[in-house]
């Protein structure tokens, strides 16, 4: 019996890893930008305000409410969607989850490993199924950028002699509007994004964790010497 | 006089402020040789005050209400000015507690702190871990993540194995629902920010109250009282203030520092503070693949685990895990040796210490790990050893060989 690999952190292979930077304002930009269009349709990010988003972001406000916000929603409302649930469980099986904290209880190498590995599946509803997330019920959405890949597996023998089905590499049936390279980069600048959306402190926590422990280094100078002069007369 | 002074004079003549800064800090005789291992009194005291302070910035804006209480969280994390801060301090700092009480509490097992005349203090110790054990699990169903639901759910129908019918009625008055639900939260929260803190710190004034009437331990377990000058006042003994209070702020400062590397790089410690599942806002119907508690618990959770159901019962285990804690009371009468340190005390009991602390953090480890396979047979052979720590102590301590113990104090 041909049985499926397991015990790899991404479902059917190791989770890629996602070699982004939240101090590349630019892909956190566009990492937005391609979120509302693409993602913001189904996936809300309910506990972001778009002025905090901004700001952190350092867009304009004016250029947010005209480009990236196609409600009536304004600067200070958060990133929630129109889509009702009750519909949204009749499409697609399950409700798309709020992708607030996904960076967070996913982690980023999953989610870049899971925007890049969508493959044909005919027996699937939407034609397509996922290496990191098996029967998932999303469609490819970005089938128009990245093009649609088929994916050939092999069946390989396990440490017991069993016969294990492992993925062997993808092949490239139609062609996006974009380079894989070119996709790639906008996969990593979602990513970006979520791991933004996950912890916007992220942005501040580390600068602020340098500082503060080289005031406490500094202050343990004097805080020894202290010491060190009341105890002398101890023997 | 000054004005100060006089001030003083009006204050003690109606509120002993003077005489209790000199019993309790500039006129309290602790032994000279405190090594490192006394860092973590002070160190845990810190830390309580930490938890109250950033605790009652939490509950300005937390929402103890089933619908509200994640997002509440979440508020805090974007909205709130430094709330991603005061919220990272309080966990972070949930952990550090019990890091810092582990220590402590090691410190105690290895310079016999809690043998004559000494008893009280280790039993007013171990009250306030178990109050801080109840406190760590209720706060932690409050940001209502998927953990902190099932944690809850799990740990509270622990109860419900009690037998003679009594199990299931008792759960349900804790929860005050047949789920863990609203309710449970909102009487969790009102557990965690009051009652159990006010029991904490009465229990704190307590430990330390018995700890300045008899004087501290030290690392050679000498009675600094026995040698003291004509003042009466003990020859190894140096005043608390300002000898200890210049040396803690060093050991504070160095606390600071390695909790800040955790607190503003890896606030979740890779899942061991924060669990990745915690983001997920908790779901009724969608029991997560592992429940896992956090690390703190871990250790009693393998004993719990690794114990077999009895007549279809699962109490065994349950009993076994508050066994672990209870016996924990009981090491003051359990410890037969004549000396109190580890430094002149024979091989057994270094040995028998040595092979506990092993113990305690394998079965935290396994704690963490899926029950079955080697894992249980582990878990099972490591509370046998837990519990043999214990059990055998009034004959290790009896027959092991002590060195003699000095008169004073020594300077390592």
């Amino acid at each position: 019996m041909v049985q499926a690999a397991g015990g790899l952190s991404c479902g059917k292979i190791d989770c890629y890893k996602a070699n982004t930077d939240l101090d590349n304002k630019a892909s956190l930009q566009r990492g937005v930008k391609l979120f509302v269009n693409y993602c913001m349709g189904c996936h809300s990010t309910k506990y972001m305000s778009y002025e905090r988003m901004s700001t952190d972001l350092g867009l304009d406000k004016e250029l947010v409410l005209k480009n990236l916000i196609f409600s009536d929603a304004k600067i200070g409302d958060y990133m929630t969607i129109a889509m009702p649930a009750e519909d949204a469980k009749v499409w697609f099986g399950t409700l798309p989850p709020d992708l607030s904290l996904v960076a967070r209880s996913r982690g980023k190498d999953w989610l870049y490993t899971y925007m890049k590995t969508f493959y044909a599946d005919d027996s699937r509803p939407f034609g397509v199924n996922n290496l990191a997330f098996s029967d998932v019920g999303m469609p490819h959405v970005f089938e128009e950028l990245e093009g649609l890949k088929k994916a050939v597996f092999k069946i390989e023998e396990g440490a017991d002699g069993s016969k294990v089905e492992v993925f062997d590499k993808f092949e490239l049936l139609t062609e996006g509007s974009m380079s894989a390279a070119k996709y790639d980069q906008a996969v990593l600048d979602i990513v970006n994004y979520l791991d933004y959306t996950g912890e916007p402190a992220k942005l501040v926590r580390y600068s602020l964790g340098v500082k503060v422990i080289l005031f406490l280094i500094i202050l343990l100078i004097p805080a020894y010497l202290m010491k060190k002069a009341f105890w002398e007369d101890v023997h | 006089m000054s004005k100060m002074q006089s001030l003083m004079g009006w204050v003690d003549a109606r509120f002993p402020a003077t005489k209790m800064w000199k019993e309790h800090l500039s006129e309290y005789y602790a032994p000279k040789n405190f090594n490192f291992w006394y860092f973590f009194g002070s160190l845990a005291l810190l830390v309580l005050v930490l938890q109250i302070v950033t605790g009652i910035f939490l509950t300005m804006n937390y929402k103890p209400d089933a619908e509200m209480a994640f997002a509440s969280v979440e508020y805090i994390m974007r909205d709130v000015e430094w709330g991603w801060l005061i919220r990272y301090l309080h966990s972070t700092g949930a952990s550090a507690f019990f890091i810092v009480v582990y220590l402590h509490m090691f410190r105690g097992l290895m310079y016999g702190s809690y043998k004559k005349p000494r008893e009280l203090i280790w039993i007013f110790g171990m009250l306030i871990y178990v109050a801080l054990m109840a406190e760590a699990f209720m706060g932690y169903l409050l940001p209502w993540g998927q953990m902190s639901y099932w944690g809850a759910q799990v740990i509270i129908s622990l109860f419900g194995t009690i037998p003679f019918g009594l199990g299931e009625p008792i759960s349900e008055w804790i929860r005050g629902d047949f789920v863990v639900a609203d309710a449970t939260l909102n009487r969790f929260f009102a557990f965690h920010v009051i009652a159990v803190p006010l029991i904490l710190l009465m229990l704190v004034v307590a430990h330390i109250i018995a700890l300045h009437e008899v004087g501290s331990n030290n690392p050679d377990g000498v009675d600094i009282k026995k040698n003291k000058d004509a003042n009466g006042i003990p020859k190894d003994g140096i005043p608390f203030h300002p000898y200890y209070t210049v040396k803690d702020i060093v050991g504070v400062i160095v606390f600071l520092i390695l909790f800040s590397m955790v607190l503003f790089f890896v606030p979740d410690l890779w899942g061991w503070f924060l669990e990745k599942d915690n983001f997920v806002p908790a779901d009724p119907l969608k029991t997560p693949e592992h429940i896992v508690p956090l690390w703190y618990f871990t250790p009693f959770y393998a004993i719990l685990r690794a114990v077999p159901p009895i007549l279809n019962s699962q109490f065994p285990g349950v009993a076994a895990m508050g066994l672990a804690i209870v016996v924990l009371f009981l090491v003051p009468w359990l410890d037969r040796s004549p000396v109190r340190s580890i430094r002149y005390r024979g091989g057994l009991y270094k040995i028998a210490l040595a092979v506990f602390v092993v113990s305690f953090l394998v079965l935290g480890w396994l704690g963490t790990q899926p029950a079955g396979g080697i894992y249980l047979t582990l878990s099972q052979i490591f509370s046998i050893v837990y519990f043999a720590f214990f059990i055998l102590m009034p004959w290790y301590t009896s027959i092991d060989k002590t060195k003699p113990v000095p008169e004073r104090v020594t300077d390592k």
